[in-house]
């Protein structure tokens, strides 16, 4: 085996090589089908950054990505691959929705929101801490369980949604819209308090609710004591047991929390932007925490970022959808696809090559500084 | 419960089993060769566009069952290459097929077609028929007994296309690989103790992806049969997750053919089942949701993964990428 | 001992000739200019204690490693053993301590995997049980072979590993510590298949460090020590007593006066009757009983894999034995309410793993968060729940300057550091919180010279400020430096306790190769 990579480019390098790699498949695709992959390109920057409408979809997708991204970063540090980020943000927004339904007319916002924000974050929790603990105390394997999950949850959802919540005299599958003091403000309402004017968008206040989770998770891994122990557990399981750290109890305490982050989904698409509970919801953004996740190295800061790229994808994918016919978002997902196949299964095939790469460029750099003495003028 | 009810239900479990079937005796080669594959749904989804794809634009059955069995093989290689000779993680590789299934299919379909996903319908002549449809006005003639033979056996049983049978004969097929065979318990072993066959001088790797590309053939077989046999056309997600719900019965079955086989039947029942009971009051439990129906199979998985009932026996190497040590 | 015949040169009289091996791991020399010659139809014994290079030599042979410089010869002609295939080929054939079976499949199957005679398993099935039935029944080895292997005894296991070697054609047979997980009853039984093997002309070579079945069993015997052949000779020839003194070999600090204090302090661990069974209820640990006293070093001398570690899990609560009870600081400790890691550290119990790697350090980890491992719940350490960084971390620096770890930085990944350097952190760790009782599992493996005189004077340090240590080591010429006490262990038994002053080569190395039986017969 060649001489492993040096930390920068194991951490920044490697990624953004993998990323490129995966860019440059979606390209291919993108030619293949008889489009231009530049032109795609810029009027996907453009439909993405380019506006303020299109900043705001940007940015309200990126919220829901990191949260479902957190979610599947924080069971990873615990040595757990959350795939049920789906399921367990379906069960938040229905938590989010359900506290809305029973207490929008009697509760003022100040007391309702944060109640819908724990309903919300307790549903998830207890979504993922079941798989936790069949994992954890029967030896069930948690990637299938939370796959099974997932589809669990949307039954339960359709269940209630068709059979018992669903608004009288509607023909869609929704529920009652909640009271006005069940709705989380718009960023654009939220600017217009201090005078800036700008477009209306589904994006809202859920958006610091994300960052703040972010920095909330950061805090938690590297500074708290519960976090220093889940970390232990997912990189050591033998020196955990050594450090008198119980692995079972970190199994469920990690699934524990990262189906609550998934779960805060729901107060961004149900309190932020629907105001009601409705089918689907989630749209796929759990698999995309996934892709968030394993792109952003399982880092909150990473995490961010990553959301980011896929919330601008998202975004300027749907505009260009809208201009280039025959461009759907199904090319997004198909980019997600590769970023998951290149950054997550093949992260490592690249790695020898550009371990070479790097040995080669500091061995030319040596040698370059060991021929300047002799090339020195002479006196 | 009258006979054509009976004979619906036989009928309607068959039809829904089989894709599950295929994709369970997919899913149990790789994985008792210690690989694990949750790419089942991508790769019975391409399979199933390339069956349409192709069936919709040239005239033969067995070409477009060909390209849908080739296809899903490619994707099957993809995932060998990436976790079995790279020994990346193999639960993100299948992860990345599904997605990458999901969004190209559809990116394809949009490209060539331009009908929203859609695929033109596969004409009649390349589709898949009863092999003997007048089986149940035949046995409807037998005295006494045609009125309940007739549907049970004549719609129930008989009245399948060509790759209904095929589905259940290779259960038979697959178990005969495994359990007698040399292949069969060299895949049995290197799901258990590759260290111990690699010592034994069998190539681990040859192995893995051997196992990889039946996988694949099954995967299309299953794929092709959503669109031959089933739809006539394909939808963007027409899989709407039975390679999940394959695997679930594969894992019910605790990764032996005939068990797992079962599984897919009563899962199928299940399906079949449910939209009938819509509304039906059963004795003491009152009405049952559909969604409840529907949601058996994976909550049934996870009761038995919490081995409440019985125990799962997963082979014991797998998931774990094979390093040698030296 | 058959007499040497040479029919020509196509009937060689040795069977395996080993000339000049020499094989590196980085910077340990596994194997030192090697020779080794087996005489064909013998049993050749292999010896010594464990890193003593034998496993690899074999492992040489066998075609697991490539070795650096060197030749090999089977039957007279020259050898290019690439892998394990290339050596089944040449007719040799190897029994590993741990087993390379499928537990799931039956005895046959096991057997046949990978020289399957035909592709249908039925009509293979037939023609290996009619040879396997020949070889048991020429061979005295008797298998049920239709059982699942999962439902073997161990011994039923290794008799099964032996038929898959002969079954290959093997006629050159290495075992390696065969006997290390036998009952008295079924290595009996092991010794009359070997001795029927030799009778039909199979070349045995037995690696193991158990004497008396060496004087037993074997014609000849190559001793190894430190990655060297230090004595070979007929068994003829040979003695137990000599064995063993070569086994160990010279030592300097024999007899050395104990510095421990004169009245040695209170006992601060009394631990009897520990018995522990393994996964395969096999007992590692017969009802073992010591007491460590502050102000004392007892050392733990033996050949690892003799129960020793078994010793350290269940005295830092590790594990809980199946038999036995613990007092320290004034508790008394039982099975069903054992010891638990958390628990001892809180009664001042201390423990430096023998695992580094999976233990006692998370290698992933910054060196201050390694630093706090089993700790980071003390008021020092973190309140209400938060971790205090910056007094970790300038704890860990402390530590780092006062045991010399280098590079001096607390905030570098753990793996980064030299193993010698993780070894003076872990330590550092465990003696920074003044513990009353220290257990410590091979202090100096994989520490380069520099470092292991320092660590050897911390640990007497600490020995003077009154703490009790229990010091397990399979290098004797540390315990011989370090220990006031000396314990010795054999087949999970202590055989022998000897205050330093009265260690000698003979004594120990005697003590280190007793069984059971001798016990009961002395």
């Amino acid at each position: 085996m060649s001489a492993p990579l040096p930390r920068w480019a194991d951490v920044v390098v490697l990624p953004l090589v993998n990323l490129a790699i995966a860019l440059l498949v979606a390209a291919l695709v993108v030619a293949l089908i008889g489009q231009s992959p530049g032109q795609v390109m810029t009027m996907l920057v453009q439909g993405a950054f380019g506006t303020e409408r299109g900043l705001s979809y940007t940015l309200y997708y990126t919220t829901t990505f990191i949260f479902t991204g957190l979610a599947v970063a924080l069971a990873s540090h615990g040595g757990l691959f959350n795939i049920g980020a789906e399921g367990q943000a379906t069960l938040g927004g229905l938590g989010t929705g359900l506290v809305a339904l029973w207490c929008s007319q009697t509760l003022p916002a100040p007391l309702l929101l944060p109640l819908m924000f724990i309903g919300g974050a307790l549903f998830g929790m207890i979504w993922a801490a079941v798989p936790g603990y069949l994992q954890a105390y029967r030896g069930s394997h948690v990637v299938i369980t939370t796959i099974m999950f997932n589809f669990l949850a949307s039954s339960l959802l359709v269940y209630l949604l068709v059979n018992r919540l669903k608004a009288p005299g509607n023909m869609s599958v929704e529920s009652v819209s909640f009271g006005p003091a069940a709705h989380l403000p718009g960023m654009h309402e939220a600017l217009a308090w201090v005078g800036v004017t700008w477009p209306s968008s589904p994006l809202n206040l859920s958006l610091f609710l994300a960052l703040f989770a972010a920095v909330g998770v950061y805090a938690f891994l590297w500074h708290s004591r519960a976090g220093y122990r889940l970390r232990a557990v997912g990189s050591s399981e033998g020196a955990a047991a050594y450090a008198g750290i119980r692995p079972r109890r970190q199994i469920i305490v990690a699934m524990g929390l990262s189906g609550a982050l998934a779960g805060m989904v729901g107060m961004n698409e149900i309190a932020g932007v629907n105001g009601k509970l409705l089918l689907d919801f989630v749209g796929g953004a759990g698999f995309t925490g996934i892709a968030v996740a394993v792109m952003g190295r399982n880092h909150p800061l990473g995490v961010v970022l990553a959301s980011l790229l896929f919330g601008a994808l998202f975004q300027g994918g749907a505009e260009v959808s809208f201009e280039v016919p025959g461009f759907s978002r199904d090319m997004v997902v198909t980019l997600q696809g590769f970023i998951v196949l290149f950054s997550g299964a093949m992260a490592y095939v690249i790695a020898p090559a550009l371990a070479a790469l790097v040995q080669r460029a500091k061995s030319a750099r040596g040698a370059a500084a060991a021929v300047q003495p002799s090339q020195a003028p002479h006196g | 419960m009258d006979e054509a009810l009976i004979g619906a239900l036989i009928a309607s479990t068959l039809r829904v089993a089989t894709p599950l079937i295929l994709c369970a005796l997919a899913g149990l080669l790789a994985e008792r060769s210690g690989v694990v594959d949750i790419g089942l749904e991508g790769k019975m989804l391409f399979a199933a566009f390339a069956a349409a794809a192709s069936g919709a634009v040239v005239d033969s059955t067995l070409l477009a069952l060909g390209l849908a069995m080739a296809v899903a093989v490619l994707l099957s290689w993809l995932h060998g290459f990436a976790c079995v000779s790279q020994r990346g993680d193999q639960v993100v590789s299948g992860m990345a097929i599904d997605i990458i299934a999901a969004g190209l299919t559809v990116v394809l379909g949009i490209a060539w077609f331009h009908q929203g996903g859609q695929t033109p319908p596969v004409a009649d002549t390349v589709r898949l028929h009863a092999l003997w449809p007048g089986a149940q006005a035949t046995l409807e003639r037998v005295p006494v007994l045609g009125g309940w033979l007739g549907p049970a056996i004549g719609e129930g049983l008989l009245g399948h296309n060509a790759l209904v049978y095929a589905a259940l004969a290779l259960v038979g097929a697959v178990w005969w690989l495994v359990y007698r065979t040399r292949f069969g318990l060299r895949l049995r072993a290197v799901g258990e103790n590759p260290q111990m066959v690699d010592a034994a001088g069998v190539s681990v790797l040859k192995l893995r992806h051997a196992a990889l590309t039946l996988n694949g053939m099954l995967c299309g077989l299953a794929g092709g049969y959503l669109v031959l046999a089933q739809n006539a056309s394909f939808a963007p997600n027409m899989t709407a997750g039975r390679g999940f719900m394959a695997l679930a019965a594969l894992i019910f079955g605790n990764w032996r053919p005939l068990p797992a086989l079962l599984a897919c039947l009563l899962f199928g029942f299940l399906d079949a089942a449910a939209i009938r009971l819509q509304g039906v009051s059963l004795p003491g439990i009152g009405e049952v949701p559909v969604q409840a129906i529907q949601a058996l199979p994976y909550l049934l998985t996870v009761i038995l993964l919490a081995g409440f009932i019985g125990r799962s026996t997963a082979p014991k190497a797998l998931g774990i990428p094979y390093v040698k040590e030296r | 001992m058959p007499a040497i015949e040479t029919i020509g040169s196509s009937s060689p009289a040795v069977a395996v000739r080993m000339t000049a091996i020499n094989k590196r791991f980085g910077s340990v020399q596994a194997n030192a200019d090697v020779n080794l010659s087996v005489i064909r139809g013998t049993v050749h014994g292999l010896v010594g204690e464990n890193g003593a290079g034998k496993s690899t030599l074999m492992s040489v042979l066998y075609g697991f490693y490539a070795a650096d410089g060197g030749a090999v010869e089977v039957f007279g002609a020259p050898a290019r053993i690439r892998n394990a295939f290339d050596a089944i080929a040449l007719g040799l054939g190897m029994v590993h301590q741990h087993f390379m079976l499928v537990e799931t499949l039956s005895a046959i199957d096991n057997v046949m995997l990978g020289a399957e005679p035909h592709a249908l398993l039925k009509r293979a099935d037939a023609v290996v049980r009619a040879r396997l039935t020949e070889l048991m029944n020429s061979t005295g080895l008797r298998v049920e072979l239709d059982a699942v292997v999962g439902e073997l005894s161990v011994g039923d296991r290794q008799r099964l590993e032996i038929l898959k070697a002969l079954y290959r054609g093997a006629k050159i047979l290495i075992l390696d510590e065969p006997t290390a997980v036998l009952t008295p009853q079924e290595t009996e039984a092991l010794f009359k298949v070997l001795a029927r093997l030799r009778e039909q002309g199979t070349t045995i070579i037995l690696i193991t460090h158990k004497l008396k079945e060496v004087m037993r069993l074997c014609d000849h015997v190559t001793v190894m020590r430190a990655g060297r052949v230090v004595h070979e000779c007929a068994i003829a020839d040979a003695s137990v007593q000599g064995l063993a003194e070569a086994m160990v070999g010279r030592q300097v600090h024999m007899g050395r006066q104990g510095d421990a204090l004169a009245a040695p302090g209170a006992v601060t661990l009394q631990a009897e009757g520990l018995t522990v069974r393994d996964a395969m209820q096999v007992v590692r640990l017969h009802g073992v009983s010591l007491s460590l006293r502050a102000g004392e070093i007892v050392g733990v001398a033996g050949v690892a894999g003799n129960g020793q570690s078994e010793l350290l899990d269940a005295l830092s609560g590790l594990r809980e034995p199946d038999q036995g009870s613990l007092r320290v600081a004034g508790e008394t400790f039982e099975p069903g309410r054992w010891l638990d890691p958390r628990r001892a550290r809180e009664l001042g119990l201390a423990h430096v793993p023998e695992d580094r790697h999976a233990r006692a350090m998370v290698m992933s980890f910054a060196a201050w968060e390694s630093a706090v491992l089993g700790y980071e719940g003390l008021p020092a350490y973190s309140r209400r729940g938060w971790m205090r960084h910056r007094r970790m971390v300038d704890a860990t620096a402390a530590l780092m300057q006062r045991f010399d770890v280098r590079p001096r930085d607390p905030l570098l990944v753990s793996a980064k550091f030299s193993g010698g350097n993780q070894q003076k952190l872990v330590l550092a760790r465990e003696i920074g919180q003044t513990p009353r009782v220290l257990l410590v599992g091979q202090p100096t493996r994989g520490v380069d010279i520099g470092a292991i005189e320092f660590i050897h004077a911390q640990l007497r340090a600490l020995r003077d400020a009154g703490c009790a240590l229990l010091v397990v080591s399979s290098e004797l010429d540390e315990i011989l430096a370090l220990a006031d006490r000396v314990l010795v262990m054999n087949e999970g038994r202590i055989t022998g306790e000897l205050p330093i002053n009265e260690c000698t080569e003979a004594r120990i190395g005697l003590l280190m190769v007793e069984t059971a039986h001798q016990r009961e017969a002395a």
